[in-house]
Order: C-alpha cells, then sequence, then structure tokens
C-alpha cells in the first residue's frame, strides 16, 4: 500500500483551530508559493510526463495539491482564483478534457460542429475547475492514501483509488484514466468519481435535458452564463 | 410510561408517512424521464418546498450558528452526534457481517464516549480508528432490496422509497431521538439540525455554482452514492458512461 501520510506529530489535535499568521508574513508566502509553484511547472512536469505509472502520477499529484493547500493560506481561505490557477497549473495537463467532455456531452457530441465542440469544452472545463477548488477550499489536516492498483502493465484504461483520510468517514476519490501515446502523452485522466459519484454521469443527464430542450447551442449558453455568474462570486 | 407513550405517538406518525410514501408511489406517474425517478414531478413539488423552507429557517439559522459559535465548539457538537451514529453503525455493519467495520465503530464509540468525554472529542480519529458509517438502508441494500423509486422526502431531502421505509428502523436505533424527556428531545433534535445544517453550508453553496439543474444533479449524485456505499465504494458497473459512442439510455 502506498500510504502518503506526511509525518505528522500525534499531539496535533483535530479541534486546533488555524493559527492565524499576521498580513504581511501571508502575503509574502503567497508570492513564494506562486513562484515555486510557476517554477516547479516549468521543471518538474515535462520530466515525469511520459513513462509515470498511473498510480505514481495520482500520488505525486495529490502530494503536491495537499501539500500547496497546507502551505499556502490563501488557498486554505478559499481564494477561489488561487485554487482554479493551482488546478489550472497542476491537474489539467494530466487530464483528457476532449474525453471528458464528449462523455458528458453524450450522443449530440457527434453531432456538435468542431467550433461548438471546443466552446464546450472551454466552458465544462471552466466549471469544473470550479468544481474541483471548492472541494479543494474544504481540505484541512486530511491525508491521501493511494490504494494498490489492480491492472496488469498492459492495460491501457485504469482505476486509481484513492481515500482521503481526515476527520469523519474517509472521503473516497477515484480516478479514471488512459493511456495516450506520444509527445505530452502519459495517463490521462477522463473521469472523476467523488464519494461514489462519477461527475461524468452526474453531468450527463443534465446536459442531456439541456440539449433535449434548447440544442448543442443553448447547452453552451447556460454553460457560459453559469461560469459568468461564478466569476462575479469570486 | 410517558416512554413508551411517546413511543407509540411516534411509530404512529411514522406509520402515517409510510402509508403516505406507498399511495404517492402506487398512483403517481410522471412523464417518466428517467426510469429509476417516475416520481419526478411530485417529487420536484417537494423539492421546491424543502428549498423555500431551507432559504426561509434552515439556512439562515445555520448561517448565524457558524457565524456566532466558535470554530471549537460547533466541532465538538459534530463529534457528539457523531459518536452516536457510530453506535447505529456498529449495529449495521454487524446485520451485514463486516466484523472488522462493526469493531471498529464499536471501538470508535467505546473510546469517543469515554475518553473523548462523551464523544465532544473525536480520539478514534487520532488513533486512525476508521469511521464506517452504515444506516438500515445499507444493510436493507446490502442483502439485495432494490432502492425502488427515487423520492424526496420533506426536510430530509432526497432518499429512496427503500431508504425512505429504512428511516423508521434507524429512528428506533438513534440514540438521540429516543431521549424519554421530551423537551430534551426536542431541543437535541434542534441543535442536530442546525448541525447537520451548517456542515452543509459549504456543499450547497458549490451545488449552486455547478449545477446546472440542482434537482438532477442532486438525485442523480444520491443516487449514485448510495449505490456505491452499499457495495463499499466499489459497485459493479451499471452502465458504460464514459464511451460517447454509446447511446443515451432512455
Amino acid at each position: 500500500m502506498m500510504a502518503i501520510r506526511p509525518m505528522k506529530s500525534k499531539s496535533t489535535s483535530r479541534l486546533n483551530p488555524l493559527k492565524s499568521k499576521p498580513m504581511n508574513r501571508r502575503f509574502l508566502s503567497q508570492i513564494f508559493a506562486s513562484l515555486t509553484l510557476g517554477l516547479s511547472c516549468l521543471f518538474v512536469l515535462p520530466v515525469h510526463a511520459a513513462d509515470e505509472a498511473p498510480d505514481a502520477l495520482i500520488k505525486r499529484l495529490s502530494l503536491d495539491i495537499l501539500d500547496k493547500i497546507k502551505t499556502d493560506k490563501s488557498i486554505k481561505s478559499g481564494d477561489v482564483l488561487q485554487i482554479v490557477a493551482l488546478v489550472d497549473a497542476r491537474i489539467m495537463p494530466n487530464v483528457n478534457f476532449q474525453r471528458m467532455t464528449a462523455s458528458a456531452v453524450g450522443p449530440a457530441w457527434r453531432q456538435a460542429t468542431l467550433e461548438q465542440q471546443k466552446r464546450l469544452q472551454e466552458e465544462f472545463k471552466t466549471l469544473l475547475v470550479r468544481t474541483y477548488a471548492g472541494a479543494l477550499s474544504q481540505v484541512g489536516d486530511q491525508t491521501i492514501v493511494v490504494k494498490p492498483l489492480r491492472a496488469s502493465p498492459e492495460d491501457k484504461e485504469v482505476v486509481v483509488r484513492t481515500e482521503v483520510i481526515g476527520h469523519g468517514d474517509p472521503v473516497q476519490l477515484d480516478y479514471k484514466m488512459e493511456k495516450t501515446p506520444g509527445d505530452g502523452g502519459g495517463w490521462k485522466i477522463y473521469n472523476l468519481n467523488v464519494l461514489g459519484v462519477w461527475l461524468m454521469e452526474t453531468y450527463r443527464s443534465q446536459f442531456a435535458q439541456e440539449i433535449s430542450a434548447k440544442g448543442v447551442a443553448g447547452l453552451i449558453t447556460t454553460l457560459t452564463e453559469r461560469n459568468k455568474s461564478n466569476a462575479k462570486k469570486g | 410510561m410517558n416512554f413508551k407513550k411517546t413511543r407509540v405517538y411516534k411509530n404512529l406518525s411514522n406509520l402515517g408517512l409510510l402509508m403516505a410514501l406507498l399511495l404517492l408511489t402506487a398512483c403517481a406517474s410522471g412523464p417518466s424521464a428517467n426510469p429509476r425517478d417516475p416520481l419526478e414531478p411530485f417529487n420536484r413539488g417537494v423539492f421546491k418546498f424543502n428549498d423555500a423552507v431551507d432559504r426561509a429557517v434552515l439556512k439562515p439559522v445555520a448561517t448565524v450558528y457558524v457565524e456566532i459559535a466558535p470554530r471549537l465548539v460547533r466541532q465538538g457538537v459534530t463529534n457528539f452526534f457523531e459518536n452516536l451514529e457510530d453506535a447505529w453503525s456498529f449495529v449495521n455493519n454487524g446485520l451485514q457481517f463486516k466484523g472488522e467495520a462493526a469493531t471498529e465503530s464499536l471501538f470508535r464509540f467505546g473510546v469517543n464516549s469515554t475518553l473523548g468525554l462523551g464523544g465532544v472529542l473525536d480520539v478514534a480519529s487520532e488513533m486512525r480508528l476508521d469511521k464506517h458509517s452504515k444506516d438500515f438502508g445499507h444493510t436493507l441494500g446490502f442483502w439485495g432490496v432494490g432502492p425502488g423509486p427515487y423520492l424526496v422526502l420533506p426536510i430530509f431531502g432526497p432518499s429512496t422509497v427503500r431508504d425512505g421505509m429504512a428511516r423508521i428502523v434507524d429512528s428506533q436505533g438513534d440514540i438521540a431521538g429516543n431521549i424519554a424527556h421530551v423537551p430534551t428531545r426536542n431541543s437535541v433534535a434542534f441543535v442536530r439540525g442546525v448541525d447537520k445544517r451548517a456542515g452543509l453550508l459549504k456543499a450547497t453553496a458549490m451545488l449552486d455554482e455547478i449545477a446546472l439543474d440542482r434537482y438532477t444533479f442532486s438525485r442523480d449524485s444520491y443516487l449514485q452514492s448510495r449505490r456505491s456505499a452499499i457495495y463499499d465504494g466499489n459497485p459493479p458497473d451499471e452502465i458504460e458512461v464514459d464511451k460517447p459512442t454509446e447511446p443515451l439510455e432512455k
């Protein structure tokens, strides 16, 4: 079992309130964090992308994100913009959006024009990043355990199972991944399961509802409007 | 005497609820867009009602509670109720012959009730005793009882006919809900309700942002997550949803 439990002293109580830092230190740590983030993206990502095992990839990503949440207080305090930037930089390069969007849209995907497919991907991506951001902002002193991978080496598609362990029931967080060939290839996430709920399936009937009422163009409009009103909330 | 009497009344009112549910199941039929939700028109009505109650009362009260009560206190309250639920999880894991989960639930309850000062502190989690929440709906599902039509219960929200009926059994196994002293029981129920709603504030705010249709979103995620929980997070594939070429289920 690949347990990612950062060294954690037993004495830290789950009841400890967060210690607040003075503003200027927080600001500095923000700058430092974004610098580190930017730099590590430049150096770390290309090296790992090609031949990394799917569970190792998820482990690295999870550790990375968890670490970031713990060190960056702006993420902790729910600064959505910061989280969106983090997710965009770290998670998104490892996701196959086209497949995600296509499976959420369903059969109508093939009838959509290329331009519509592009727009759908953009808007759905914005919405999904938001979803993930919402989940991340609720992370506290949790640890993530990557469960043993049940797959053979020649598998092109795998499910990587993880658990977020903190207060209360462990939160199930699974990823469906596919192996993509070529440069910039490697394992890509194409579906996400939170607490037993596969996100693409959950969006599928909502999208179908929208498409049957207003067509693909209507779905794009709805998504765009939703993203706009979300952005206003900050 | 008093204790018994209130129990009988409670059972009667539960029975009334059950009858109403069964009648609805028998009569109502909508333009069934989703085979798992034949009661959609009725459900949407209850959903709307719940939403109105939530906006007017539950959410504002929970928001004020979060603002005035310190984090420590709120965590203690949450822990207290979750500890009581562990006792019921022990019973249900036992009914499903899940030895390890039952044992851990029992240990959690024992440790938190004593070392955790009556459940206010979650010492068991620090000791890496995992939580395994299971209610009677899970137990029925585990033994092969299908969920039946999706059902939105007034106030309680998403459920199914099976899970709604299982609630009656759950209420019997619920320690806090069976306190004999009525005023105490009601106050405890109030605090518990506020605690539950407060715990969901962030989730519902998120739902507002990410769902195109909150009714469909909460229905689909409820049905999926219940099914998943019955299989302990490992449900067999129901329909292949990830292949875009596959026709949409009607």
